[in-house]
């Protein structure tokens, strides 16, 4: 059996009276495309949020890698091999495209408290950074500040700097959010690439996009899992149908 | 002749071959270096202004560290001047004032006040991070004031400078003059690597974005605490030659007003640059030196000539030469950009404002979460404009306070 890479044990999380996250348990096994959907409002964000550390659950377990990381900040749990992208972009931008993924290199190679050596010629971790950057094919934009990229190339950015990080789980939270159509071919065909090669949680809007690219869905409603499984098994579960992709789906 | 004008050619050619970057360092240097030679011919009173710009030049650029790389508008810098003062002058009045004693022990007193204070003053940021140092910088004042032994509110007179290798070598104005260049020189070249180094890529990095750093696994906490502790011992290095150069150290040193004229510096020469806080911090006395001939009212003049050149020269000193340098820079687009960055700043404010009104209004309307997570945006958003508003403030509020205390000084002796 594959192993679990991300599990999560009865997670909650209130805003107040509300109840985001209603004990969530889910596996995410190596190697797979896992994809959460759900309509608005169904706690997407939030449940990403405690995946990556930038929120704690109130109850539950999470456990990355074999270990359990409930309690560690955000970078902690970059440092172990989780990398997310953000849904708003999340970019440095009057940093260089090559800065914005040398620094994720950085961040796991060695320590950062160096004080006098010129970064930006440390020529190990630009060529790291380059191949990251070719994977997602925006080498030809490295030496531009990010902040001057379009909307669609500072999305690829962003999964460049997941994948700097030689991360062992990607999170990506709406890849697709504010791209234009040729913007989303380029990037499904770009995470389609990754596909096999990470282990990836996907959370999207976009149905295309996900029913291309997920081995497994989760249908997520009212911060509850309704149901899992391959694309075309969600795509007939009835209660999936009545609760969110409606009569027309 | 022919030989003069050979080494003027071969100086020209050098000067074709220098960066953008190395002409300024030149162009900043060389004519301070050559300021005592001046002073020969119109007096050595330029070789003590000339020695104080370049102190406060060290103290203005630490602090353009914090404010320009990091992120961190400290309101407190001044206490650093005042620590490693007191450090070198007490132990100067015990005898023991000696360069291998005094110039650590400046230097270790404020990395370790610096550690201290930073320690809870890091962790928060924008308005919060500035009030917070703004009561530790006041903290220290009196502090100082409450030290009866060491002069307490009168200050206290060092016997003498420091001694350098058993001899009164720094008695020499001239040679003082040179150390007071040289530290300078030094802490530039020091902070230009610093910026550059991995170390300063991810003090730069939190400050462009902190979530992204965060991401992929930078803790701003203990970068940003290293950042503080760098920029305060640096700066004790200036109060140890502040106070070796009167002999002379007193409360005054730490006062929140010196903190206040320190970000002056930095934001009239310009934050984003290494040069910028020491022609800051050379302008700033040129003006008080020069207003203060013009005029006993000086400080009405100098007090809203600052805040607008603060408030309307984008980016400070260094940031007209920079749109000089790309050839943006005539009147008229000067004034076209200091109107939109009026306008961008009030728009933003407004922006606020009207969310804020919105939230209100709507607060009760909105499932819980939702008002949660605009509060949130709202805050942050606020937060960013703080930042700005907040220099502005702390310069408006500077001058206003300067301009009232002298005007009330002159009254009440009349």
């Amino acid at each position: 059996m594959t192993k679990a890479v991300l599990r999560l044990n009865g997670i909650e999380r209130s805003f107040a009276a509300l109840k985001v996250t209603d004990c969530l348990s889910l596996d995410v096994l190596e190697g797979e495309t896992h994809a959460i959907i759900g309509p608005n409002g169904a706690g997407k964000t939030t449940l990403i949020h405690q995946i990556s550390g930038a929120l704690a659950p109130d109850a539950g377990r999470i456990h990355f890698d074999g270990r359990d990381v409930t309690d560690l900040p955000m970078p902690a749990r970059a440092h172990l091999g989780l990398a997310r992208t953000f849904q708003k972009t999340h970019v440095l931008p009057s940093f260089t495209v090559l800065e914005n993924v040398a620094l994720a290199v950085q961040a796991r190679a060695g320590s950062s408290f160096r004080f006098w050596r010129a970064a930006a010629a440390e020529a190990q971790l630009n060529a790291a950074a380059m191949a990251a950057l070719a994977t997602v094919g925006i080498s030809q934009r490295a030496p531009i500040r990010a902040g001057a990229l379009s909307h669609g190339e500072k999305r690829l950015l962003e999964v460049a700097i997941a994948l700097a990080q030689a991360p062992k789980l990607l999170l990506l939270d709406e890849p697709m959010a504010g791209a234009g159509a040729q913007e989303t071919h380029r990037l499904v065909e770009t995470l389609g690439g990754l596909k096999g090669r990470y282990t990836i949680v996907l959370v999207e809007h976009d149905m295309q996009a996900v029913f291309a690219l997920a081995d497994r869905v989760s249908v997520l409603v009212e911060g509850r899992i309704i149901a899992t499984g391959t694309p075309q098994a969600v795509r007939d579960d009835a209660a999936v149908r009545a609760a969110y992709l409606g009569d027309a789906a | 002749m022919l030989a003069s004008v050979r080494i003027a050619g071969l100086a020209a050619a050098q000067w074709q071959a220098l960066a953008f970057e190395e002409r300024l360092a030149t162009g900043l240097f060389l004519p301070l270096a050559l300021l005592p030679v001046a002073a020969q011919v119109l007096g050595g009173y330029l070789l003590v202004i000339g020695e104080r710009a370049m102190i406060l030049g060290i103290a203005a650029l630490s602090l353009q560290f914090l404010i320009g790389v990091a992120g961190l508008i400290s309101f407190g810098h001044a206490a650093f001047l005042g620590i490693g003062a007191y450090a070198a002058g007490i132990l100067a009045s015990h005898g023991y004032g000696t360069l291998a004693l005094a110039l650590p022990a400046a230097i270790l007193s404020c990395a370790l006040f610096a550690l201290l204070t930073g320690s809870i003053a890091v962790r928060t940021r924008g308005v919060y991070f500035i009030m917070i140092t703004l009561a530790f910088g006041q903290m220290a004042f009196f502090v100082a004031t409450s030290l009866a032994p060491y002069g307490g509110d009168d200050g206290l007179t060092w016997p003498s400078r420091t001694l350098a290798f058993g001899t009164r070598v720094l008695k020499t104005e001239t040679v003082f003059y040179y150390v007071a260049l040289a530290s300078l020189g030094g802490v530039y070249v020091l902070m230009g690597r610093l910026v550059g180094s991995r170390f300063g890529r991810v003090l730069r990095g939190l400050t462009d974005n902190e979530r992204r750093m965060e991401a992929i696994g930078f803790a701003p906490y203990p970068y940003r605490l290293a950042a503080y502790v760098m920029a305060g011992a640096t700066c004790g290095l200036a109060g140890f030659l502040l106070g070796n150069e009167v002999e002379f150290v007193s409360p005054a040193y730490m006062h929140w007003q010196r903190s206040g004229e320190l970000i002056l510096m930095v934001l009239l020469g310009g934050s984003g640059t290494r040069y910028g806080p020491i022609v800051g911090a050379i302008v700033y006395l040129l003006l008080e030196e020069s207003l203060a001939r013009f005029t006993e009212h000086w400080k009405v003049i100098l007090g809203p000539l600052l805040v607008v050149l603060v408030l309307f020269g984008r980016g400070g000193i260094a940031g007209i030469v920079e749109r000089w340098r790309l050839g943006e820079l005539s009147l008229v687009t000067l004034w076209a950009a200091s109107t939109t960055a009026a306008r961008t700043q009030r728009e933003r404010v407004m922006r606020g404002l009207r969310r804020a009104e919105a939230m209100g209004a709507g607060v009760l309307d909105r499932t819980i979460p939702r008002a949660k997570a605009s509060a949130a945006a709202f805050a942050a958003r606020w937060r960013q404009c703080t930042m700005s508003v907040g220099e502005a403030v702390v310069s408006l509020v500077l001058s206003v306070e300067r301009s009232i205390s002298t005007a009330i000084a002159r009254w009440r002796r009349r």
